[in-house]
């Protein structure tokens, strides 16, 4: 019994999805922690990608709202800084979603350190490796900036973080 | 007629007074960044400065929460409700951007020194602060990324680019002398182990400068006089200039909530 309603808390909360990346839930992002279900009362403890990412207050509006939706009223819900959250915790489907949407998924660790690091992000349209990054800065603290130098196409790319 | 304050009083034990220093460094920096947004030189620039300010804020709300729950306050009350005198800032980060040159020279002066920072204090033996410089620390590489890149651009860039590099420079080397110092509460955390050693990252910051203004052609100021008061609350007339605007709202409604 105890066992289901967990698994029903984090079903709901599972299928929350990143206000600015909609293709993405916040278990796919890896944002998601933990939920856990305590005498009726459901703690969900949730990790920011950035510690400015704006879509905080909304995800952790959107989770009490999933919450009351499967019944569940007056969550709480924790925000974690440690361990820090790293572009490695985007799941393998994550990525796949993300790439579908038009967005270069991040390289696997490594690499952005060099200060003038070459990092590379292939063309999520037509998969030419020959791009070239435009801004560090994209549209969301996570994303940058590129070019297809092929298709001639920008594009966004998460940071590799 | 009775005064009525809407200020309040902090009790700044060491802990509180540099979570509050480290805090309000990110606040006031990320505030004048904000000042860019719907002004840079180009749009690519705008959202890089917003990110970045994003970043910082994102950091002193981090920080001012730690220190909240420190003294019995909360982050609202420690960034609204504090005057300028209470401000613990580096003054380098009160001053105005300039132009975009002069705020890219700021942003690397600063962002030189405070990388290495977070990156020691990820061992520090106050595991809050342990966790909030593992997040600010990717943060703030990639913001020395980006102010090197546009420093040697601008600087090894066309003559006049090169003149306001330099001049945005010599305005503000006398301020980084702050960076580095160190009084008797700092002390006392640096001897437990909870905060970094300033002192020791002296070398790493300066041989970083000298590496970036080469490829820059860029030519170090000289060392001299430099100024001091941010971290005790003498701020340049430019502090509470922003402090108005930023405070504005909860002076005239405190505790308002939307």
């Amino acid at each position: 019994m105890v066992a289901d309603a967990r698994q029903r808390a984090y079903e709901a909360v599972a299928t929350v999805t990143d206000p600015e990346i909609p293709v993405l839930t916040i278990a796919d992002l890896g944002v998601l922690r933990d939920v856990t279900v305590n005498d009726g009362q459901v703690e969900v403890t949730i990790t920011p990608t950035y510690t400015g990412c704006p879509a905080m207050n909304v995800i952790a509006l959107e989770i009490d709202m999933a919450l009351v939706r499967a019944g569940f009223t007056g969550a709480k819900i924790r925000t974690v800084l440690s361990p820090a959250w790293t572009t490695d915790w985007l799941t393998a489907s994550g990525r796949e979603k993300l790439l579908a949407y038009g967005i270069a998924p991040p390289d696997r660790a490594g690499g952005r350190r060099a200060l003038f690091g070459e990092a590379r992000a292939a063309c999520p349209l037509c998969g030419s490796g020959d791009t070239e990054l435009l801004a560090e800065f994209g549209s969301t603290a996570c994303k940058s900036l590129y070019r297809c130098r092929s298709c001639r196409e920008p594009f966004d790319a998460f940071k590799c973080h | 007629m009775s005064v009525t304050t809407t200020s309040i009083a902090v009790d700044e034990t060491p802990l509180v007074l540099h979570l509050l220093r480290r805090a309000d460094d990110a606040l006031i920096l990320g505030h004048r960044l904000s000042e860019w947004t719907g002004n840079a030189p180009t749009l690519e620039e705008d959202l890089a400065l917003a990110n970045i300010a994003l970043d910082l804020i994102g950091q002193s709300r981090a920080l001012f929460d730690y220190a909240g729950s420190l003294c019995g306050l909360d982050e609202d009350q420690l960034a609204y409700r504090r005057d300028a005198r209470q401000y613990r800032n580096l003054l380098i980060t009160e001053q105005l951007n300039g132009d975009f040159a002069c705020t890219i020279a700021r942003q690397f002066l600063y962002s030189a020194f405070i990388d290495p920072y977070w990156r020691e204090a990820m061992s520090s033996s106050d595991a809050t602060i342990a966790a909030i410089a593992a997040k600010a620390e990717k943060e703030t590489a990639y913001h020395l990324r980006h102010a090197s890149e546009w420093l040697i651009r601008l600087g090894d860039g066309t003559g006049e680019s090169h003149r306001r590099a330099q001049a945005g420079l010599e305005e503000l080397w006398p301020f980084t002398g702050e960076f580095f110092e160190v009084d008797a509460p700092d002390q006392s955390l640096i001897d437990a182990g909870t905060i970094p050693d300033p002192a020791e990252l002296h070398d790493g910051w300066s041989s970083r400068i000298n590496t970036i203004l080469a490829r820059a052609t860029l030519t170090r100021p000289k060392d001299s006089w430099m100024q001091t008061g941010g971290r005790t609350g003498r701020h340049s007339e430019h502090l509470g200039h922003i402090l108005a605007e930023l405070q504005y709202l909860q002076r005239s409604h405190p505790g308002a909530k939307w």
